[in-house]
């Protein structure tokens, strides 16, 4: 049966994460249902989630992947917050963590130390973002 | 140190990582279950199910605040059974979850479908044992109450609350469908919603009725067993009404859990209802295990389609092709009855 073995594949399981003040949940609304129809299992956090929240959803539910998506500018301040999180609990290194947003040049390679593993800015499309987490989380 | 010790250690990571194995039935999770199973039986698991956009989600937020409150460590299953072509699917329970967000003592956890269907209450009843020897006091399994599949999810529960939304009748008539046998107690919720009293009265009409529904008009009363073995055990389900926004009723949804449970252990019954748990749950594992190993062999054999070719071709019929095909398991256990 084509079910079974659909079922021996793993699900990738993902978090999409709004955090801080930042209310523009188009974004995040639009890659949440792009990810379900490429066949992942979707949690969405919900507006305006402080650091610790999605941290512990993330620890919690045990995605694949987080995707933080924060238009704000804030994200020097929250995304150190979440790694450091995602590190006490031991969830650091096995999470693929994604931001989509506006992340001015500057500050990407800062994050990327911070272990982010790649930013989606304007004009990154569906697919692409959609590949690189297949590709990304094969041998989790 | 295996997971499973880091789980029993309190390791939220290790928690969450052997619900993921559970739910991706990868390799060596049976042993892992089966490590658990000794450290589990502390917990008490409430189920609650209902139509969707009942508030289920609401609240149960509200009554792991409460039970928060009250110093108790909580599980929180949030079942999502849709599963659309894709496989893919958003899981939008948590995000009502926000009474007890950043308490690490609160443990939600969100599972989908994913496609297989009596498996789906196989992973939950796993995935409450790895809460309850992870040593939460009180787990809820929240599910949309729509068919066999979920009823069998909310059966792994101790006590069941059955949500249903007010002002239309037709959603009191739809419970009647295998729901409605299941309720330990009803919750009226969005109780500040006009029908409300109405379908109130009406649920009570219906408990009071229950053991005639089934046997239906045309039959003479009393010749099919009640619906509810309970209420020949001195208990009446009760209608609550809540409204989960504001967290009214809660309290009062609470006391009618803790009575439930109380009359369960009073009256003996939830000895009863576990040991029948476990009488499903052993019989469920046998089928499945069976499945599997006469697929291997069907598979070992080339597959059915040589097998159908034969029985097209009237060179077989669909009977001898079963007898040839199960011949080594029933060779197996023939061999063991007559050794008796």
């Amino acid at each position: 049966m084509s079910t079974d073995q659909g079922r021996e594949r793993q699900t990738i399981r993902c978090l999409v994460a709004k955090v801080g003040l930042d209310g523009h949940d188009r974004g995040a609304h639009v890659i949440a249902r792009a990810f379900r129809d490429a066949g992942f299992e979707v949690i969405y956090s919900g507006l305006h989630k402080s650091p610790d929240e999605i941290v512990q959803a993330a620890v919690q539910e045990d995605v694949d992947v987080l995707g933080i998506s924060i238009l704000s500018g804030a994200h020097n301040t929250l995304v150190p917050k979440i790694m450091s999180g995602l590190e006490e609990y031991g969830a650091a290194s096995d999470t693929l963590v994604i931001v989509g947003g506006i992340v001015p040049e500057e500050d990407r390679s800062e994050l990327k130390e911070l272990g982010v593993a790649e930013i989606f800015g304007p004009g990154a499309t569906m697919e692409e973002t959609i590949e690189y987490v297949r590709e990304h989380t094969e041998h989790r | 140190m295996s997971l499973v010790a880091d789980l029993l250690d309190g390791d939220h990571r290790a928690l969450a990582r052997v619900i993921t194995r559970i739910e991706n039935r990868a390799p060596g999770y049976r042993d892992m279950v089966s490590e658990l199973h000794s450290h589990t039986g502390g917990a008490n698991v409430i189920g609650i199910t209902g139509s969707p956009g009942a508030g289920k989600s609401t609240l149960v937020d509200k009554l792991t605040a409460a039970y928060r409150d009250a110093g108790q460590t909580v599980g929180v299953l949030a079942i999502d059974p849709s599963s659309p072509f894709t496989g893919g699917s958003v899981l939008g329970d948590r995000i009502r979850m926000q009474s007890t967000a950043t308490d690490m003592d609160v443990f939600v956890r969100s599972m989908s479908a994913r496609g297989r269907l009596g498996g789906l209450s196989t992973a939950t009843a796993d995935a409450v044992k790895a809460l309850d020897a992870f040593g939460k006091d009180t787990i809820i399994i929240e599910t949309v109450g729509a068919g066999q599949n979920e009823i069998d999810i909310v059966k792994t529960a101790d006590t069941v609350a059955v949500l249903v939304p007010p002002g239309s009748g037709d959603d009191v008539q739809m419970l009647k469908a295998g729901i409605f046998e299941i309720g330990d107690l009803f919750v009226v919720n969005k109780a500040d919603l006009s029908g409300a009293d109405r379908t109130v009265t009406e649920l009570r009409e219906m408990i009071r009725t229950r053991s005639d529904y089934t046997t239906g008009d045309d039959q003479p009363p009393g010749r099919i067993e009640p619906a509810i073995e309970d209420q020949t055990n001195g208990w009446e389900p009760s209608v609550v009404e809540t409204v989960a926004k504001t967290g009214e009723g809660v309290d009062a949804l609470i006391d009618e859990l803790d009575e439930h449970l109380a009359h369960l252990d009073r009256s003996g019954k939830r000895e009863q209802r576990t040991h029948r748990r476990f009488t499903e749950e052993i019989a469920t594992h046998v089928r499945e295990d069976l499945r599997r190993l006469s697929t291997t062999e069907i598979e070992r054999r080339g597959g059915l389609d040589e097998l159908a070719s034969a029985v097209q071709a009237r060179d077989t019929d669909p009977y001898s092709a079963v007898d040839e095909l199960l011949e080594p398991i029933r060779t197996c256990v023939e061999s063991k009855t007559n050794q008796h």
